[in-house]
């Protein structure tokens, strides 16, 4: 009779240690996840800001302006464009 | 001493005083466990509460308000989190090193901040949405009683370029004018909610449950063309300067799906900063305002004219002496050219022969046509304000109005209504609904003239940009353009101001086979030209050249160098 108390105080005692255990690894985990959690937040706000960044630099306005003035280009007229249409009936050109 | 010899023992009490004794304990511990059943079984909900209250907490999760992006993904507004600073001013305490750095960081004067913190309330707002870097700093000043939340600010890349039909959004990122404001709940986030529970040091150790998930806002994608817009609104932006125009409007349409690629206004406003702002600056007149849009309706009475069989572009019409008079009134043409046929009216803005066109129609079917190609209601975009125009129901008209009208007077409409009504040329009669978001499957049109009906108008205001028309200056090289000027006295305390005028070009591309249709539109233009044909009409010709060659439409004429009248020496239309 004894005996079987015995082993089974060791098991419950097991158990429990058991049990704390895994909750505290339950919760570093957690822990964890939050943290990533929140970090996907931020890289979020952050792909926000640089897609608001990206807008604002490629705005047409700037992007006309830097190539008609640093780059001298300028949109070449009608008589120097050639227009190819596509699913060309025997490579019509026009 | 020995404790059985103890005297007390010996001594003989009456039983009943342990019984009470024992009675008094036993009712003692039946009170406990009373109260014990009471608090942890019966009546538990409060201690359970204040229990929770220690180490439960509702998080906020806040939700972001979608994107607008142009038809090509490219982002027009985006919202990014800020910071706000408040403080509770009789918490607040700092040495004025703190100050004058909160000031500095802040970029208000130290005055300002002082000023702010000896209010008698319990709560200020010192700085709303300043970027979170700035915040950090802030917060690194470690200041009692100085708080900060989280806030949403909206930015807009683009600027003024399109500020009337973006709108804007308010502090609180609700949507306060235009599209913010007509997709307000498409565009907003739900915020939702979660339980926790946090420990000691304030870290979340688990998730009890989610009350509500959050929802972020929809992204919006709009029909409009950011690369079109920006041509659309430099060149507006030339034209109102050149011309010293009060204001400008342009919008450039889709003919053969209804979506508005581009609608710019003048005067504009930059939503990033709108600290001051006027009425006339956020007004979207394109959607919002209306005028009498003179010459540009004659089209309408026209094609009625020969969907009825009462005329073919050939017919001729009296309009020899260049007036006619109905009952009192009389209507004037400028210039005399004799007899015209039905294609000359249109070529040369004859408002003799409108008139006289419009007079061998009946009122109900000239009413009818106005009404089926959308003037007198509004286009039901979605959009705030739309304006509807003026059509007065036709038992009310008197002759003579039946005669202005055929020439635009006596009606109003807006710019965006006669772009839209001009879809019945662009697309063999169909009137096209409009839409200001991306379509993907294309709209059905409504049948309002027969196709035939309609290339025959095409034909029409193809030649009034020819030479001998009256808007030879909205010719494109490379391609065949067809369209109508409007030059309208403005209305003005009830009657017609003399030297106030509405110029409007309204047009098609490439007419073989129509892709675009432009209408733009100055107000009171002053710098002495006033005729659309000499102020609306080039600012069309370069909008709807570029935008033809940005969408790769292959031209349709051939690439001759267009030679331009001297300055002044086109027909005059009729005003």
């Amino acid at each position: 009779m004894a005996r079987i108390n015995l082993i089974l105080l060791a098991l419950l005692t097991a158990c429990a240690l058991g049990l704390v255990t895994s909750q505290h690894k339950a919760r570093k985990l957690f822990a964890e996840l939050e943290r990533e959690q929140e970090r996907a937040k931020q890289l979020d706000v952050e792909w926000g800001q640089l897609q608001l960044e990206q807008s604002t630099w490629a705005m047409h306005a700037r992007v006309q302006k830097i190539a008609r003035e640093r780059l001298r280009m300028s949109v070449p007229d009608a008589t120097r464009t050639q227009v190819v249409s596509q699913p060309a009936p025997a490579g019509a050109v026009r | 001493m020995n404790y059985a010899a103890s005297p007390v023992l010996a001594l003989r009490l009456p039983l009943w005083r342990s019984r009470m004794l024992l009675a008094l304990i036993a009712g003692g511990f039946l009170v406990l466990a009373g109260r014990a059943l009471y608090l942890q079984g019966l009546n538990n909900d409060f201690l359970q509460q204040k229990g929770e209250s220690r180490y439960s907490r509702v998080l906020e999760i806040s939700a972001n308000r979608g994107k607008i992006t142009d038809r090509h993904g490219e982002a027009l507004a985006i919202s990014t989190p800020v910071k706000s600073v408040w403080a509770i001013p009789e918490e607040v305490q700092f040495s004025s090193q703190q100050r004058a750095k909160l000031a500095a960081l802040l970029e208000l004067p130290p005055r300002e901040i002082d000023k702010r913190l000896n209010e008698s309330t319990s709560f200020v707002y010192l700085k709303r949405q300043i970027p979170p870097q700035v915040a950090e700093r802030v917060s690194e000043l470690h200041i009692a009683g100085l708080f900060q939340n989280r806030e949403y600010r909206r930015y807009y890349p683009g600027g003024e370029v399109m500020a009337q039909v973006l709108g804007f959004t308010g502090a609180d990122d609700v949507g306060q004018e235009g599209i913010e404001l007509a997709f307000q709940s498409t565009l907003a986030g739900k915020s939702g909610s979660r339980r926790v529970i946090k420990d000691r040091m304030g870290q979340i150790v688990e998730d009890t449950e989610s009350i509500r998930e959050a929802q972020n806002g929809r992204d919006l994608a709009l029909a409009l063309d950011a690369k079109l817009q920006n041509l659309a609104f430099s060149q507006l932006k030339l034209a109102v300067e050149a011309n010293k125009a009060r204001a400008g409007a342009i919008v450039v349409v889709d003919a053969k799906t209804g979506e508005v690629l581009a609608l710019a206004n003048l005067p504009t406003y930059n939503p990033n900063n709108r600290s001051r702002l006027s009425g006339a600056q956020l007004r979207n007149r394109v959607i919002t305002d209306t005028f009498e849009p003179g010459s540009t309706l004659k089209p309408f009475t026209v094609a009625l004219a020969i969907e009825q069989g009462k005329v073919t572009p050939d017919s001729v019409i009296a309009t020899a002496g260049g007036s006619f008079s109905i009952g009192r009134a009389t209507v004037h043409d400028a210039h005399h050219f004799g007899n015209m046929t039905v294609a000359q009216v249109i070529q040369r803005s004859s408002n003799v022969g409108a008139a006289k066109i419009a007079l061998g129609l009946p009122a109900e079917a000239m009413w009818n046509m106005f009404d089926s190609v959308g003037f007198g209601s509004a286009p039901r975009l979605g959009f705030p304000g739309e304006a509807g125009g003026r059509l007065r129901p036709y038992k009310s008209w008197r002759p003579i109005e039946q005669a202005t009208m055929a020439y635009g007077h006596g009606i109003s409409v807006s710019l965006l209504q006669l772009a839209r009504a001009y879809t019945v040329f662009a697309h063999d009669g169909e009137l096209m609904p409009l839409s200001l978001l991306r379509v993907d499957a294309p709209l059905l049109g409504k049948q309002v003239i027969s196709p035939s009906t309609a290339r025959k108008l095409r034909d029409m205001l193809e030649l009034a940009v020819q030479p001998d028309g009256t808007a030879p200056r909205a010719r494109v090289m490379g391609y065949r353009v067809a369209g109508k000027t409007g030059t309208a006295h403005k209305e003005e305390n009830g009657g017609y101001a003399a030297h106030k005028y509405v110029s409007s070009f309204v047009g098609l591309a490439p007419a073989s086979d129509p892709r675009l249709v432009v209408a733009v539109m100055l107000d009171e233009p002053s710098a002495g030209q006033y005729y659309g044909g000499a102020v609306a009409a080039p600012v069309f010709s370069a909008v709807m050249g570029g935008a033809l060659r940005m969408l790769g439409v292959p031209p349709d004429a051939p690439l001759k160098p267009l030679e331009l009248p001297p300055d002044g020496s086109e027909i005059k239309e009729d005003v």
